[in-house]
């Protein structure tokens, strides 16, 4: 009996096909009162692929039939904030923006050391989304997360003081620029490696669902943003998470702040489809593109997004595009970046943007704002006199954190545990 | 990169931003963007590229920004390099490099500064090298390129930015260093100081110190890991009786144990005292500058070892 090559040859699958399931459903994926506008006038990176030419499909875009939607806010009369909430953005994105100009001319003093990624010209993401958040909701950044700890609450005097390497930062000295957490503000850290806050913030959304379905707490109804950048998607963490998220409906949003450059390396030449928000319907999640330069915008797609995760919906992906208005640290040269490039993301600026949609509505006025860039500024001076008066860290502190049990240090040679001797209390052990 | 066109290099940032500490400066515009690759932030995507590329016979150099990244890549180092020569039984081997800057920084906190020396030392299938001057990073960094395994070689970030002499014999096209074989770079009599990367210009500094008081110490620079130069280290302690180690990383199963170890079983009766062992601390490293001092080994501390090993006769308990 022999075998014919034929009898075992699989039968070929026609590519660029699906195959249809009894129990496929059409997905929708449009946040029902977004409507694509296709005459907007923010093209963004769609300009710049126009531009660079060679991964053309700007059309997909705009295209209706997506099932993306590509959201655009429709212009209507009503007014999109009231006069309290545009002041607390308006303040909240001061604070950002002065607090790191505040952080590199620290820097440059000598104050604060190692790497120091500031956020000028993302403030509209971070605002937009974070303040819409309960106290309990969770937070997981990047080394780009000063910003993000002060939309959360966390006071500018600790995070400065972290900054400065002081006992009285909100890690005490022992996380730095790149590593802050508040448990107290559900601020769940900056993670310092492209992609490892992602699983992190994911884990923090299953603990919700997981609090809901198998600990009966009904009323746990926590949303995490995981917030990262444009270079973290193409990195295999994304995807598994986007994977799982999706999967088990966690209540998270995943937020791209795409500033279009990681580091020195354009989005453009790192990513085969630089479009993120269409990987989230991929995953079987909604994904959305906003104008990350525009606090009112981000804010209207945050507020569905995270509704949606509250209302056990499950994830969204939201691609805000967005700028930076500093290299990737203090200490990056930003030779790549087309001047030309960033005049017009300057021009684009999101305080300057709320600022004139609050005047054109009558929300504010000048002294108002003013008022408020008062107070910015004093609330940073005191933070850093704060900082700059507060102790150092204690050489005890070295030893201290290691284990949440410092047990874990094990047993000397006296036969009790390590910790218990006073040398090792007093950071003079040799451990 | 001249000699042989199987060689490229591939990683983050190294072509258009001429490498994030500036190391492959020049390389794209010499080799063109088809041998100097810029790749996206996906470490255990390229550097199993790398070693699929390596195994079909193309020679990969491939650069973490820091070693610390290689973490999220430590899969296909350890699994799809250093194991495969042997699970193949020797049908497929895997020329490649794995290189960057590695070790503790300045002012960057835990994620960002950490030695990955014993990591990777503790593997069978990976040669471990780590340069301290710019004859090594040259003599080595050749040598790990046309050496047929996966090689794991450490640079130093704070020694990017250290200059040294460079001999006319170092300079020379041909010039290239042995895998495996350390050097000493001071001979002395008294003490052995064993060490490697920037800690080779601490233990340096450090015999300077103690030769006004008396103390001649050799200075051993280990230059690879693994294989370790374990005839150097032991004919030097046959002739100081006495061994201080001395590395950045942590204490516990490091480098400094395993040379501890080797004197302990092939110079046991030759040692006239305790050997010492200098290693960062067993902690995370903390962000504030006051710590983080504490956090890593200074000059005292080797020159304070190795008065200890050369003085004491009896061995005190723990060492406070």
């Amino acid at each position: 009996m022999s075998f014919t090559a034929t009898k075992f040859a699989p039968s070929p699958l026609p590519l660029n096909s699906t195959i249809p399931r009894s129990n496929d459903k059409p997905l929708s994926f449009s946040f029902d009162h977004f409507k694509p506008h296709p005459s907007s006038s923010f093209l963004g990176s769609t300009r710049t692929l126009l531009r660079f030419g060679a991964l053309a499909r700007p059309h997909a875009r705009t295209r209706s039939s997506s099932p993306v939607s590509a959201v655009l806010l429709q212009q209507t009369s009503n007014l999109l904030v009231t006069k309290e909430e545009g002041l607390e953005l308006y303040e909240d994105m001061i604070l950002g923006r002065f607090f790191e100009d505040k952080c590199a001319e620290m820097y440059y003093r000598g104050k604060m050391f190692g790497f120091v990624h500031l956020y000028n010209g993302q403030e509209a993401v971070s605002t937009g989304f974070i303040k819409l958040l309960k106290k309990e909701d969770s937070v997981v950044s990047t080394y780009r997360d000063h910003v993000h700890a002060l939309s959360k609450g966390v006071p500018s005097r600790q995070v400065m003081s972290e900054l400065f390497g002081k006992a009285t930062g909100c890690c005490r000295g022992q996380g730095g620029s790149m590593h802050m957490f508040s448990k107290e503000h559900n601020l769940l850290g900056g993670f310092a490696f492209i992609g490892e806050g992602i699983p992190v913030a994911t884990g923090a959304a299953f603990t919700n669902k997981y609090k809901r379905e198998v600990l009966n707490q009904a009323d746990a109804d926590h949303v995490t943003l995981a917030f990262f950048g444009d270079g973290t998607c193409n990195n295999g963490q994304f995807f598994e998470c986007l994977n799982m998220a999706a999967l088990w409906k966690l209540p998270i949003v995943f937020v791209v702040e795409n500033n279009l450059w990681a580091i020195g390396m354009s989005h453009l030449r790192a990513t085969s489809d630089p479009q993120i928000y269409k990987k989230g319907p991929a995953f079987g999640m909604p994904g959305v593109h906003v104008d990350g330069m525009d606090v009112l915008k981000v804010r209207e797609v945050a507020k569905e997004a995270i509704q949606r995760a509250r209302r056990g919906e499950g994830p969204t992906l939201v691609e805000c595009e967005t700028y930076r208005f500093r290299g990737h640290s203090l200490a990056d040269p930003d030779e790549l970046r087309d001047p030309a490039e960033k005049e017009h993301y300057a021009g684009r600026d999101p305080i300057a943007a709320l600022k004139k949609y609050l005047f054109e509505n009558n929300l504010a006025n000048e002294q108002e704002l003013k008022a408020i860039e008062k107070k910015i500024d004093e609330v940073l001076e005191d933070a850093v006199e704060f900082a700059d008066n507060s102790p150092l860290p204690p050489r005890s502190q070295l030893l201290e954190n290691v284990f949440a049990d410092p047990k874990g240090f094990g047993i000397g040679p006296d036969g009790s545990y390590r910790c218990e001797d006073p040398k090792f209390t007093q950071g003079t052990a040799h451990v | 990169m001249s000699a042989d066109p199987k060689v490229f290099l591939m990683g983050e940032e190294v072509g258009e931003y001429q490498g994030a500490y500036k190391i492959s400066k020049g390389l794209l515009e010499k080799y063109g963007p088809e041998r100097v690759l810029d790749t996206p932030i996906t470490e255990a995507g390229f550097a199993g590229i790398g070693v699929g590329a390596a195994y079909y016979g193309l020679r990969p150099v491939v650069e973490f920004m820091t070693f610390n990244f290689s973490m999220q890549a430590i899969d296909h180092i350890i699994n799809s390099a250093a194991k495969s020569n042997y699970m193949s039984a020797g049908q497929i081997s895997v020329p490649i490099v794995f290189r960057g800057p590695n070790g503790a920084a300045a002012g960057v906190g835990a994620q960002h500064s950490q030695c990955y020396a014993s990591w990777y030392g503790a593997c069978p299938g990976l040669k471990v090298l780590t340069p301290y001057s710019s004859e090594d990073a040259r003599g080595l960094l050749k040598a790990a390129i046309r050496d047929p395994d996966p090689v794991v070689f450490l640079e130093n970030e704070l020694l990017y930015g250290e200059s040294f002499p460079v001999t006319a014999e170092a300079l020379d096209s041909s010039f290239c260093l042995p895998i495996g074989k350390a050097k000493i770079e001071r001979e002395g009599k008294d003490v052995t100081i064993t060490a490697y990367s920037k800690m080779v210009g601490y233990a340096l500094k450090a015999a300077e110190t103690l030769a006004k008081e008396g103390i001649s110490a050799e200075v051993i620079n280990l230059r690879s890991i693994r294989p370790l130069d374990r005839s150097t280290i032991n004919n030097s302690v046959r002739k100081t009786n006495r061994l201080v180690t001395v590395e950045e990383g942590f204490p516990q199963h490091g480098v400094g144990a395993e040379i501890c170890t080797s004197v302990i079983e092939e110079s046991f009766g030759y040692l006239d005292a305790p050997v010492e062992r200098i290693a960062g601390a067993d902690v995370p490293m903390p962000y504030a500058a006051n710590l983080e001092r504490m956090a890593v080994p200074q000059v005292e501390d080797i020159v304070r070892a190795a008065k200890r090993a050369c003085y004491r006769s009896v061995p005190l308990a723990a060492a406070a």
